[in-house]
């Protein structure tokens, strides 16, 4: 086979020799537009399981490499005037020259025609059975055809720039600096005996206060070299090249096209954040060698199996990249975290590493953070994170698990059903610290079906009281109360049939902020008046006052999922011209009444939480950043934790329940907020509960352990013996 | 898990009465539903018309719409379609629905692309309430009418599948791509208070045989996804083509936590269905 590889950088190059070296018949040409020696960037990084699959595709290549290699275990986060080291992490780093320079070396070995200072047009590739677009991230071969390989780009936020220092650095490092302009951080690590990559990175706000915009690379290399004087210890900056640029983070549908095919950088890229361009470069290359090589006649299908083969991996690696460059864009959030706490949010920032990953690496590293967690000396024995104590007014809960079970719409007539008291006994016996009920309605026209369970009579308070004493005695367990009003999404059947189906017969006058009814089936709500609205201030103060008399441990206030309350936060639903409709302050005023009422009929001892719609997952709905000021307010006011939801305002939401989907929710609005957050939305293992407590990103999780799980997948009664 | 298999209703040459024979085969081997596909712009059968000849043909077997492309039909119409299904054959449908993934099914109808997703809500909102007490009927078996999945991989498609329907039907995927769909569809039916479990539907392709029956149901695959471009390539790549390949790939769907699974023919000779037949006994 004819192979005209354009680019010379570690993809081309390392397909180039892996074919000549697999077939010497095929006559491949590598045409690279720089000199053999002129190259940008440092140090380049890989992971061990990345070196496996070098050692594996090329001995040679792997021996060479391995002998100029830096390797180290450690990564340090210096944060808040203190250094914290993470061990285990087995990185080896080589230099992006030496590296080129020992894959040119082993093509010429093999009888791989190298042509230099060549650029080659997308209009004029060269006559060949096999084109390899190796051309990096700004391939003017793809751009040539963008509508084929349906390329997109995103452009991240933040600014850095690639720099050099003769420090030699003995871990990778993080250093994190405050200035009167803002935030920076670097990215740090060795590679050869002399010399450190030293990225510097920094959101675009910063990055023009500082006047960088508008520097030359004298004057950046100088500004950053004050501003990390101390870290640098008299070492300097050095530069080749390293203007300021954004990160693009590049996808492509399809990464071939006819006898053109994409790999590396040209193909895809992952935020330089998790350091994985050059192994995912070279991995794509080992692959499509191998694809090649199998069905040597059958080019269409072997380009076919080489996607199939690297997509879904590159996709891995591109999603954990987008959570890292998240955490950096949003790190100034995490100010306020203790450094051992800081240091475990950025390990795990990308959910590749979790806390089990992170214990396995770091023992002693993850037994600090769980004594720093729950607050005993170091070196003492501590459970796991999902397994402190959690204490919020007078009230312990024994764990940080939180089991809410789906109601079944069983109720009669507001009284809680049997099957009811088992699901949540049920959910009590699996160990949890708290157990949170199904909404519970302060009226009759609060209930969202016929079945909704409710608090407007004694006699509920009567079936109340024996759920929670049975709970109290024969469990661990505190109960909290979620109370609630449907709003404009009461009325409707069991939700067996679907949500939002309105009854049949027997349904009531619904009311609302405005009169918009929830789908085109649903009754027109009554936009509440005055008099309504003191009415449902009542029904939720005199519920809140039968809550203490039962003996409920914790309050929730429900202010989510388009309900009566959320119906007046958001501006899709509430279009109200008094003083309870308009701006963000107006429409959280009645919301707040509602927080206030029960907040002052609850008992001082006891905690109370909002569960608050984060986002209404439309465009034009309620923005994270608004709800962030919500909580704050909310916080003034007495609330002590927020439990996180999203969506559900508007039926014709868009969601999305990707892993954790609710976490960088309550990431944003604990931190932001500086308030308690209860999270869901598909947390299904422990370790997924300690990854996301120990960083503090929430201090509460709803678990959902999947079907079969022997904790509960179902709240199927089954005595045990 | 239970597997079922599709009718050859899109295949070349299975698109007539070929359909009847693999419909009384299968309905007297070992799979649990007769599945079918929609396309309005292709030499294939309509899949509620190919699933009543199947109903009557059939006895045991349930029928599954994967899917029908719900917003180029009008509401009252694909209603009583499905009530007539369901009647005929004694409460078998399982009703699929989703947008579809071609917009020249939408042109050739004359239906407004724009706003489909917004109108397969409507859909599925509507249908319970035509079907209620026969009012569009005939009456069906079960009040509330014919079970009815979701299909689609948008977060508003799996919203919209745990609002208003029965479960999720999966569009095709190695095994790590339907536990990825699984676990958004169990995702959203707690996060819409459903109780219970949504039912979990998958589908794979299959053609079993020599290497022309195994090109063939490639180059069908190939024209089928020809819409998708550079796609339809992995379509064909990933046929199923030996019994190994069959087994591994029930296992994954089985391990993902699959409910039902149904086999796609690519080609359509009628003892396709002995063959995987063959393969399920060895199971
Ligand atoms: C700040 C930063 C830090 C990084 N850190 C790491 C790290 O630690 N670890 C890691 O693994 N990766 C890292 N990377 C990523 C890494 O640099 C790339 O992913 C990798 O180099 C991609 O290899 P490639 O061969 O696909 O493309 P490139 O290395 O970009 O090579 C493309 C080559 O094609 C040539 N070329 C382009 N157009 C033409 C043309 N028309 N004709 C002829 N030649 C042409 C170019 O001159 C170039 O030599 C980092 C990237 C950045 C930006
Ligand atoms: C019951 C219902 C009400 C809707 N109301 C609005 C609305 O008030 N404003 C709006 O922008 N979109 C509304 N939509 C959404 C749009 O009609 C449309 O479905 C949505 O923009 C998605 O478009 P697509 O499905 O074509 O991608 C509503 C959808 C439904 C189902």
């Amino acid at each position: 086979m004819r192979i005209a590889v354009i680019g010379g950088g570690p993809a081309g190059l390392y397909f180039g020799l892996l074919m000549r070296k697999a077939d010497p018949s095929h006559q491949v040409t590598v045409y690279e537009r720089n000199a053999p020696d002129a190259t940008f960037g440092w140090g380049v990084v890989f992971s061990e399981e990345t070196l496996g699959a070098l050692r594996d595709a090329d001995r040679v290549t792997f021996d060479a490499i391995t002998d100029s290699w830096a390797r180290w275990s450690a990564i340090d986060v210096k944060y808040g005037g203190e250094t914290i080291r993470s061990r285990g992490h087995v990185f080896s780093g080589t230099s992006r020259k030496g590296l080129l320079q020992i894959l040119q070396d082993r093509c010429r070995d093999v009888g791989v025609e190298l042509r230099f200072e060549v650029d080659v047009a997308p209009d004029a590739l060269p006559d060949a059975d096999l084109v390899v677009a190796a051309d990096g991230v700004n391939s003017a071969i793809r751009r040539a055809r963008p509508s084929v390989f349906g390329t997109r780009e995103h452009v991240h936020g933040t600014k850095y720039a690639w720099f050099g220092t003769d420090l030699v650095f003995k871990a990778f490092t993080f250093i994190f600096r405050e200035n009167e302009h803002g935030l920076f951080q670097v990215h740090a690590y060795p590679f050869d005996a002399r010399t450190s990559t030293f990225i510097v990175e920094c959101p675009e706000e910063v990055w023009q206060r500082a006047g960088l915009d508008l520097a030359g690379e004298e004057d950046s290399i100088r500004y950053c070299q004050q501003l990390f004087a101390e870290d640098l210890a008299g070492h300097s900056l050095l530069s080749n090249r390293s203007s300021w640029v954004s990160f693009v983070t590049l996808r492509n549908e399809s990464w071939h096209d006819g006898a053109v095919v994409l790999v590396g950088d040209a193909a895809h890229t992952a935020h330089f954040t998790i350091g994985s361009g050059t192994k995912l470069a070279m991995e794509d290359a080992i692959s499509l060698a191998e694809w090649l090589e199998r069905y040597p006649r059958e080019l269409e299908r072997a380009l076919t199996f080489y996607e199939l083969d690297r997509q879904p991996m590159v996709e891995r690696f591109q999603q954990a990249a987008l959570e890292s460059a998240a955490y950096f864009e949003n790190v100034r959030r995490y100010a306020g975290l203790e450094p051992i706490q800081f240091a475990s949010n950025l390990l795990t920032r990308s959910g590749r590493i979790t806390h089990l990953e992170l214990e396995r690496r770091d023992p002693p590293f993850v037994a600090a953070v769980d004594s720093w967690f729950a607050g005993r000396p170091e070196g003492s024995v501590a459970p796991p994170p999902h397994l402190v104590p959690l204490r919020s007014r007078g009230v312990t809960l024994g764990n940080r698990v939180v089991r809410w079970p789906t109601g079944e719409d069983d109720a009669k007539d507001g009284k809680p059903s049997a099957s009811l008291a088992i699901r949540l006994l049920d959910a009590a016996r699996s160990g949890a610290g708290l157990v949170l009920t199904e909404l519970v309605a302060v009226s009759p026209e609060g209930r969202i079906t016929p079945g909704t369970p409710g608090l407007w009579d004694d006699r509920h308070a009567q079936a109340w009281r024996e759920i929670v004493e049975r709970l109290h005695q024969e469990t661990d367990a505190r109960v909290a109360l979620l109370l609630g009003h449907s709003g404009r999404r009461g009325a409707t059947r069991p939700r067996r049939e679907g949500t939002d189906r309105p009854l049949r017969e027997g349904g009531w006058e619904l009311v609302s902020a405005s009169p918009i009814p929830y789908t085109e089936r649903s009754q027109i709500p009554k936009e509440l008046d005055e008099a309504g609205l003191s009415k449902v201030l009542d029904d939720f103060r005199r519920a809140a006052e039968r809550a203490e008399r039962v003996g409920f441990d914790v309050l929730e206030v429900h202010v989510g999922h388009g309900y009566l309350p959320a119906s007046f936060l958001s501006p899709l639903t509430n279009v109200r011209t008094d003083r309870y409709g308009g701006g963000p302050e107006e429409r959280l005023r009645f919301p707040l009444e509602v927080f206030d009422a029960v907040r002052a009929a609850w008992g001082k001892d006891r905690a109370v939480g909002v569960a608050l719609t984060a986002t209404d997952w439309t465009s034009q709905g309620t923005l994270p950043q608004e709800a962030v000021a919500t909580v704050r307010t909310l916080k003034e006011r007495g609330c002590d934790y927020v439990h996180i939801l999203a969506g559900h305002t508007v039926p014709w939401d868009r969601p999305e329940y990707g892993r954790l989907y609710l976490v960088p929710h309550s990431d944003r609005i604990r931190n932001e907020a500086g308030i308690a957050t209860l999270v869901g939305g598909n947390v299904t293992t422990s370790d997924e509960m300690n990854t996301i407590l120990a960083a503090g990103r929430a201090d509460l999780c709803v678990f959902d352990p999947p079907p079969g799980d022997p904790r509960g997948g179902s709240f199927v009664y089954a005595p045990s013996s | 898990m239970r597997v079922g298999i599709g009718l050859p209703s899109t295949v070349p040459g299975g698109a007539g009465r070929p359909s009847l024979e693999w419909a009384r085969r299968a309905d007297r081997g070992p799979f649990s539903s007769l599945g079918v596909l929609d396309r309005v712009v292709y030499e294939s059968l309509d899949p509620l018309l190919a699933l009543a000849a199947a109903a009557a043909v059939t006895s045991r077997v349930r029928l599954v719409t994967m899917v029908v492309v719900g917003p180029i039909r009008a509401t009252a119409v694909l209603a009583k379609q499905a009530a007539s299904l369901d009647a005929l054959s004694g409460g078998r449908l399982v009703l699929g629905l989703s947008i579809g993934a071609r917009l020249d099914d939408y042109d050739a109808p004359q239906i407004s692309r724009r706003g489909r997703g917004g109108r397969l809500s409507h859909q599925l909102l509507e249908l319970p309430e035509c079907w209620e007490r026969g009012r569009i009927g005939p009456g069906t078996t079960a009040s509330k009418g014919p079970e009815v999945l979701v299909g689609g991989l948008s977060g508003e498609s799996f919203a919209r599948m745990a609002r208003w329907s029965d479960g999720y039907v999966h569009g095709g995927g190695p095994p790590r791509a339907f536990a990825g769909a699984a676990s958004k569809a169990r995702a959203a039916w707690r996060d819409h208070g459903r109780p219970g479990r949504p039912q979990l539907w998958g589908q794979g392709y299959f053609a079993l045989g020599d290497q022309d029956t195994v090109e063939r149901g490639a180059a069908y695959l190939r024209d089928y996804y020809s819409f998708t471009g550079p796609f339809a390539e992995k379509v064909a790549a990933a046929n199923l083509t030996t019994p190994q390949a069959i087994i591994d790939f029930i296992r994954g769907y089985e391990d993902a936590g699959c409910d039902e699974l149904v086999l796609l023919p690519t080609v359509a000779e009628p003892d396709q269905v002995d063959r995987l037949a063959g393969v399920l006994a060895s199971l």
